[in-house]
């Protein structure tokens, strides 16, 4: 025992044996469902809109500055890289937006339900799908 | 014989009366986070709909835009809202996964000075565009 807290781990068996207790189960004894799919995905995609900012402030900043820098950014958006952290960008403020209204309902007291709960999980993904494809093909449309 | 009245909390009377905790911060940042994702949603549909307005947008367009008295509004709301939920957010994030002490400290210290530096990038930029 190196450790005071390791005390609690020790228990004897039916033979009178030392031995340690089980842990408790943790992550990978259970099934993954959806709701901790999503429950992680709101916190990567909170993070992920971190950085997104960056995006946001070098596109605004660019235009304040000058012609040149304002094109350059405009430039860098259209490119391949650009468009790909674009398309992320619009998965995850979707996604972060229709969970986190998900949560508002929660904090306010609805949808613990058990079937609500499995339904409002699959509307933010679809919701998440539909809003982002939506997006792209009006978006496309008017480029 | 009458027992005297005997208090059985161990804070005292005005502390329970802030209703602050041992933080001292009592649920405000959970509060903060719920109130500026409450704003965010009808900013960001705002904010999308601008997105797509100016796809392929030159400089002049952007400042024409912004010269407008609702977007450079708008933009810098939704600047605000952003840079405070994102700090809030992240600060719990790092406060789950970084050691007690100054790595932790240290992490969250810099996300809210970066979120700060950077929200006062964007106003200062649109104060620029749109004034």
């Amino acid at each position: 025992m190196r450790d005071v807290r390791d005390a609690l781990m020790v228990a004897r068996d039916s033979d009178e044996k030392l031995i340690r207790r089980p842990l408790s189960p943790h992550l990978q004894v259970y099934r993954w469902p959806l709701s901790m799919t999503l429950s992680i995905g709101h916190r990567i995609t909170g993070v992920g809109l971190g950085f997104g900012t960056l995006l946001l402030t070098w596109w605004l900043v660019a235009a304040a500055i000058s012609d040149d820098a304002f094109a350059t950014a405009q430039w860098f958006l259209a490119t391949p890289i650009g468009l790909l952290l674009l398309l992320g960008w619009t998965v995850a403020l979707f996604f972060h937006f229709f969970a986190g209204i998900r949560h508002l309902a929660w904090d306010a007291g609805y949808g613990f339900d058990k079937p609500w709960y499995e339904r409002s999980g699959w509307a933010v993904v679809i919701a998440t799908v539909v809003a982002t494809v939506l997006l792209w093909v009006v978006g496309l449309a008017a480029w | 014989m009458a027992r005297a009245p005997q208090i059985d909390i161990m804070r005292s009377p005005l502390g329970r009366a802030r209703g602050l905790g041992s933080a001292r911060a009592g649920a405000l940042h959970w509060w903060v986070q719920r109130l500026t994702s409450l704003a965010l949603v009808p900013l960001t549909l705002w904010f999308l709909c601008a997105t797509v307005r100016l796809l392929g947008a030159t400089r002049d367009d952007v400042v024409s835009w912004m010269a407008g008295p609702l977007p450079i509004v708008l933009m810098i709301a939704l600047v605000i809202a952003t840079f405070h939920h994102l700090q809030a957010g992240l600060q719990v994030v790092i406060e789950d996964y970084v050691d007690q002490g100054w790595p932790r400290i240290g992490s969250i210290l810099l996300v809210k000075a970066l979120c700060v530096l950077l929200a006062l990038a964007c106003i200062v930029s649109a104060l620029r565009l749109g004034l």
